[in-house]
């Protein structure tokens, strides 16, 4: 087999880019070994497009090389498949992703496939042109740069996290000085008062206080606390539900639950790693605004 | 697809009728009481208890 070299180690370091790409993060992807499976598979194709798309394009089988290109279109789908499953346990969550992270989510799913098609095809470039040990070299860089291009921002950049107390002023709820909701029953009051956690955000740059007022990025806040330390809350309860408030003066933000555990350390390391979503990343004193 | 109403009164619970119009009421003299009734409407409507002060609690869908 005349480019069996180029294609099986294209093809090998696509599906190991994939196997270290489909690592379960807590906030990315629950643990569902079904969707281990189908990205796995969806990876191995991903990775046969990569690696052949370099021996076809140098014997000149532009037939080849057209559906090699009609294949990775099919990728694009991966966004709308990834957008779908997670609308759809939207209704069923306590405490929603939103669709800001949603999209997120199903953006990232999407680049890292073109990540595969990108490491394989390096990979067997590098065997075309050189020996097997260029093409590995070459494929580890490729995946190493791409990595390094769209890796996610944690929150913790640009904004500072404190924790700050849950308190009452009449029935009045505030995280520190932070407005956060009219609580009228007695009983709630006095179990928000003992359970109830609180941190406030401050941001950093303005660039940092606009992503903080973006009620997609604060619901993704929301939903990795809630979705780590749990929450006390039911249908019937929506004084528990976790709310995140913003200080209209300042642009801090206070955020509120009453969490199954009582850990604040533990509060602000999430919210530190939260990603910046990319649809609500500031903008201000970025645009270029004719004057 | 599931359809509620949302921003809405659902009723209040006051010590007063003259303190409440077009939403229905519910006239509970006692504090103690009105939190209880307050309580149980909360839970059945799924709805947010908030406190007006002057003696009105109301039930709101959010």
């Amino acid at each position: 087999m005349p480019h069996g070299k180029s294609i099986g180690l294209g093809l090998i370091l696509g599906v190991l880019a994939r196997v270290s790409l489909l690592r379960s993060d807590y906030r990315q992807y629950p643990t569902y070994p079904h969707g281990y499976t189908s990205h796995l598979f969806l990876g191995i194709i991903a990775a046969l497009v990569g690696a052949v798309s370099i021996p076809a394009l140098l014997t000149k089988e532009w037939t080849a090389v057209t559906f090699l290109v009609i294949v990775a279109q099919q990728f694009r789908e991966i966004r709308s498949m990834e957008r779908d499953s997670l609308k759809a346990l939207e209704d069923t969550q306590l405490v929603t992703r939103g669709s800001d992270y949603i999209e997120n989510i199903a953006r990232v799913f999407e680049t890292r496939y073109y990540i595969v098609i990108f490491v394989a095809a390096s990979a067997a470039y590098g065997v075309e042109y050189g020996t097997v040990f260029t093409g590995f070299l070459l494929g580890v860089i490729t995946y190493a740069a791409s990595i390094l291009v769209a890796r996610t921002e944690p929150l913790h950049r640009s904004v500072k996290v404190e924790v700050a107390p849950v308190n009452f002023k009449g029935a009045s709820l505030y995280v520190g000085d932070i407005f956060i909701m009219n609580v009228g029953l007695e009983e709630s009051r006095s179990y928000i008062a003992k359970h109830g956690l609180g941190a406030i955000l401050t941001p950093k740059t303005e660039t940092a206080r606009d992503t903080l007022a973006n009620l997609g990025q604060r619901q993704a806040i929301l939903h990795d606390v809630a979705g780590i330390l749990g929450v006390k809350k039911d249908l019937d309860t929506p004084e528990y539900t976790p709310v995140a408030r913003r200080h209209i003066q300042t642009g801090r933000v206070g955020i509120y639950l009453v969490p199954e555990e009582l850990d604040s350390e533990l509060l602000t390391r999430i919210i530190n790693r939260t990603p910046v979503l990319e649809s609500s990343r500031g903008r201000t004193l970025r645009r270029q605004v004719p004057r | 697809m599931e359809i509620t109403i949302n921003k809405v009164i659902l009723c209040a619970v006051t010590d007063d009728c003259a303190k409440i119009q077009g939403i229905p009421a519910f006239i509970v003299k006692s504090e103690a009481a009105r939190q209880e009734r307050a309580m149980l409407l909360s839970r059945i409507l799924q709805g947010a208890v908030h406190d007006m002060g002057n003696g009105v609690l109301i039930v709101v869908k959010h």
